[in-house]
């Protein structure tokens, strides 16, 4: 029998595409139920104010409009509030975060009152006639001014705008820093940003009226943590009586990394009315209602002799939490924590980072989620370390890279790092780059007078990912733990189903798993269909966030496919009459050894696994595996971004003519898939770098408030993005694979404020503000000629 | 409430809402329907219709996520009343295949992996659509890109759906001349 080829590391078209470019793929909002009836939250518009008082008679008379509630006539529907998985340190202050304020309203969109009824528009008259009455109080935005004295404080019974500060202390670094014959500062602040999925929140809630069963159908990245969390803490009903599906979910990029109001609201009213609840957020209400990422001021140090070799590292953050703690927000900087040394080496290392509360949409995972911040800080001052000691950023980076290793190294950050080879990455995408002639124009450029001049900026980064080592989550306080299950059943008829728990949302794992299943089984491709996504399908999961699903999941189907292959063996060796030993197992076949005629395929076990007629004594009938994964360390993917910007001087704007992504994600399952990620990835970063910026007035409004003023990209603002690989394989997992879904926006962002802080270099510029804007770039001019641009 | 004084134009003193008589033919079927005045294009096919492949990705027209067709261009269906569309010939994501036979833009956009979460992707296949057929001739880099402007993506960053157009292009315009 032919082996079949192998499709681990090969383009393999995607599964998912067929119902997705013909448009029935269903998203949650495409699903209604028979009696279907409507939410519509009813917001504050202040970003601080006492609510005096909510009244919805004028709502209840709204034709169409079924029922409308206050806060506080909501308030028996919960068993607790919305709730916190990462209290970071044992003193956080964690606030109540109730699905409908009962109080005040803390944040521009807090939900004030709801409103229910027959159709979308009815909901939405309803809502506008309810009635809130405000007292409005003074607002606290920026974080800087959290802590200090007379500043507004949103939590009266805490008394202090300050949630917690977390730290992490590794050698003398007070020592290290005496010692130092150069320290460079840097500080920047990383603007708040909006991750705007392209598809909205969306919920659907139905609740049995007899048994109690709900079933929540939520554009949601995590249908499993919705589903243990919703029930205990927020419901109060089993576990076992709540079933959440996430269908085809339209993006995330951690904005659907949320346990959120409105689920909490679809699901209550549900119970409450007799009847489905539905909500759609509009894209205006998500820039307010759904979380956002950064908003956070970093303090960097670094110490380092005179050649510019770093010995020590020390870091301080401010991080906005907005006005709330969210599902897993305290910990996103912590994420970061152990990063703000790169690849690089050194004897001392310090980080601190205080989380605070101002009057503004919660902050949570947004991609990279602590580790973009890491990587922009820890750039952007190596270029300073390399001004200041009159070396190139390349030849700095080189000197102070960790050499390459292939087993588990300590890094000075903390970490035990799977394996890098962090020269292989930089010479690669040096190969690509061809620098000279960059370097020639720019000269030329800058000879000429030019009003467009040509900068070049290197990222070389490493991040952490494959959030999973439980007992590390636990030590850092994490209140779950970071396995991921994998279910695989061969059927009577030789056809796979694998349930997997991680939740895909654009990332491609019902192919990236079904190759992944086809070689270890010797199934073809087509026969194997993946499962997600469904708690009562897939009982087990941590869903998909921090590139975790395949170095975590992935791993778990390979896992649970050996697991198959071993009880296959025991059924082959007794039909075939020969000791396991004997067999051997190539292609999804065992064949006898010596006489390979004589051989079973794993789909014919399976059907006697079925039958069950001639089973070895000991052996269930069934071809089925579980198995669940839980690695003992994380995954570091790494490497070297370059790109090369043009910036006109004249008017601020700038260009990336060039941007090069080489990075290390360990071994490759769909080089197609990965690419794509890598791509979608990068440019996430340039948008973050050049474009967007969450703004909000001194009133708290936020002045962003929709797609045509907060700039997401458009395919005319951004180039095609060159692609190198180097691959050295993770030492975490068997497979050898690293994630990949954030890379290209941890690593971008620096690249492209270096390059262009390198093209105005020769006018005196060593920074430019974030976003990178037009405005942004005159006014680092103007500063530096010494006009002040303010 | 947005549309102001003119909404109550619509309604009857009593409240109850007037509905307008419509037919629309979408994907070559002809349908009638009572829609209310303020119903737009896109909750029509939604709703009304069932057909749910166009997508709502923003509420300021900016996104293109609901693209289609009527009378052949391309048209962002929140930007129009389905009171708008009577009379019209409108083409949806679901219009595009044929007897089973996937349109090249869905071929290319598949074989390119020009999709990842694929909510954006109808209506770039829609806008796409017609870029294509507008065009005088093969399309470059820079006029796919101008040309889907409109219409915003966050997985991709573009970089393969430029691929999959410029490739659909190629193979829509041998398929026109070989006709």
């Amino acid at each position: 029998m032919a082996v079949a080829e192998r499709l681990v590391g090969t383009t393999v078209l995607r599964k998912e595409d067929g119902e997705l470019v013909t448009g029935h793929g269903k998203y949650t909002d495409d699903l209604t139920l028979p009696g279907t009836l409507y939410m519509y939250a009813v917001r504050s518009p202040y970003a601080h104010a006492r609510v005096t008082s909510v009244d919805v008679s004028k709502a209840l008379a709204s034709p169409g409009v079924v029922a409308a509630f206050s806060g506080t006539d909501l308030a028996d529907e919960w068993a607790g509030p919305l709730p916190l998985a990462w209290p970071v340190t044992e003193d956080i202050k964690n606030p109540p975060f109730w699905p409908v304020t009962k109080d005040k309203a803390r944040y521009q969109g807090e939900i004030v009152a709801v409103v229910v009824a027959e159709s979308v528009a009815a909901a939405r008259d309803g809502g506008e006639a309810v009635d809130v009455q405000y007292e409005p109080l003074p607002v606290l935005i920026d974080v800087e001014e959290a802590q200090k004295d007379g500043a507004p404080i949103l939590h009266e019974d805490i008394g202090t705008n300050k949630s917690y500060t977390w730290s992490l202390t590794n050698g003398d670094v007070d020592k290290v820093f005496a010692d130092a014959k150069v320290i460079v500062r840097g500080r920047y602040y990383l603007p708040r940003l909006i991750p705007n999925a392209m598809e909205t929140r969306s919920c659907l809630a139905e609740v049995n009226p007899v048994t109690g069963d709900m079933t929540l159908w939520s554009a949601t990245q995590i249908p499993h943590i919705v589903r243990t969390t919703m029930a205990a803490f927020v419901l109060g009903i089993p576990e076992s009586k709540l079933r959440v599906i996430a269908p085809r979910v339209g993006g995330g990029f951690g904005s659907k990394i949320r346990v959120g109001p409105e689920e909490a609201l679809a699901l209550a009213l549900a119970r409450r009315l007799g009847h489905p609840v539905k909500w759609t957020e509009t894209r205006s209400e998500n820039y307010l209602a759904t979380h956002h990422g950064r908003d956070m001021w970093q303090d960097i140090e670094l110490a380092a002799d005179e050649d510019g070799k770093i010995h020590g590292y020390r870091v301080k953050l401010l991080a906005s939490m907005g006005a709330y703690l969210l599902l897993v927000g305290p910990g996103v900087p912590i994420l970061g924590a152990f990063l703000y040394c790169g690849p690089y080496g050194g004897e001392a290392y310090h980080f601190e980072c205080t989380g605070v509360f101002t009057n503004t949409t919660p902050t949570d995972a947004y991609r990279g989620a602590g580790r973009p911040e890491a990587t922009y800080a820890i750039e952007r001052t190596m270029d300073m370390l390399a001004r200041k000691v009159g070396k190139d950023p390349i030849e700095i980076r080189r000197m102070n890279f960790l050499p390459a290793f292939s087993e588990p190294t300590a890094s000075i950050g903390g970490l035990m790092v799977d394996s890098g080879d962090y020269e292989k990455a930089l010479d690669k995408a040096l190969e690509i780059a061809g620098l000279d002639a960059v370097r020639k124009e720019q000269a030329e450029r800058r000879e000429r007078g030019d009003a467009v001049q040509l900068g070049v900026g290197f990222s070389t980064y490493i991040e952490m990912c494959g959030l999973a080592p439980s007992r590390v989550l636990g030590s850092l306080s994490y209140a779950a733990g970071g396995w991921e299950a994998a279910s695989v059943r061969v059927l009577a008829t030789g056809k796979v189903e694998v349930g997997i728990g991680t939740t895909p949302h654009g990332q491609g794992h019902e192919t990236t798993f079904a190759q992944i299943a086809a070689d270890d089984l010797g199934i073809p491709f087509d026969d194997i269909d993946i499962i997600f996504g469904d708690t009562a399908l897939v009982p087990r999961g941590m869903d998909s966030y921090g590139s975790r699903s395949l170095p975590v999941g992935g791993v778990a189907v390979h896992r649970a496919c050996g697991k198959i292959v071993e009880k296959a063996r025991k059924i082959a060796a007794h039909e075939l009459e020969v000791a396991e030993e004997d067999l051997e197992y190539a292609g999804g076949t065992f064949s006898v050894k010596g006489a390979p005629d004589r051989a079973k395929t794993v789909g014919e076990l399976a059907f006697s696994a079925w039958t069950a007629h001639n089973l070895p004594d000991g052996v269930e009938p069934g071809l089925d595996a579980l198995a669940i994964n839980d690695p003992e360390n994380f995954v570091f993917p790494n490497g070297t971004h370059i790109s090369i910007v043009e910036v006109d001087t004249e008017t601020g704007m700038v260009r990336v003519r060039t941007h090069i992504a080489v990075d290390d994600v360990g071994n490759v399952i769909n080089p197609q898939i990965v690419d794509g990620q890598v791509a979608g990835g990068v440019v996430q970063g340039i948008a973050e770098a050049l474009y967007e910026e969450a703004h909000y007035d001194e009133n708290g409004t936020l002045v962003t408030s929709s797609m045509t003023n907060y700039e997401v990209p458009a395919a005319t603002e951004v180039p095609s993005i060159t692609m190198g690989r180097t691959v050295t394989p993770s030492t975490t997992n068997e497979l050898g694979v690293k994630g990949v879904g954030e890379t290209g926006t941890i690593a971008s962002p620096p690249a492209i404020v270096n390059a262009v802080v390198d093209a105005l270099s020769h006018l005196g510029v060593t920074d430019v503000e974030r976003p990178v804007s037009p405005e942004n770039v005159w006014r680092a001019i103007q500063q530096a000629k010494g006009g002040g641009g303010k | 409430m947005d549309c102001g004084d003119t909404l109550l134009l619509h309604f009857e003193r009593e409240g109850r809402l007037v509905v307008r008589h419509i037919a629309v033919t979408v994907n070559g079927t002809r349908h009638e329907a009572d829609v209310e005045p303020r119903t737009l294009l896109v909750y029509f096919l939604r709703e009304t219709l069932g057909l749910t492949g166009t997508n709502v990705g923003c509420d300021t027209s900016t996104c293109g996520a609901c693209t289609v067709l009527v009378g052949g261009q391309s048209v962002k269906s929140c930007t129009m009343l389905a009171v708008q569309a009577d009379g019209e010939d409108v083409t949806t994501i679901e219009g595009m295949a044929q007897d089973g036979e996937l349109h090249p833009l869905q071929k290319a956009f598949h074989e390119h992996h020009g999709l990842q979460c694929g909510y954006c992707t109808p209506g770039m296949i829609m806008a796409s659509d017609s870029l294509i057929r507008e065009a005088s001739g093969p399309l470059t880099e820079s006029d796919v890109r101008l040309g889907l402007e409109g219409n915003l993506c966050r997985c991709t960053g573009y970089h393969n759906i430029v691929k999959a157009v410029i490739a659909a292009s190629e193979e829509m315009r041998a398929g026109s001349a070989n006709r």
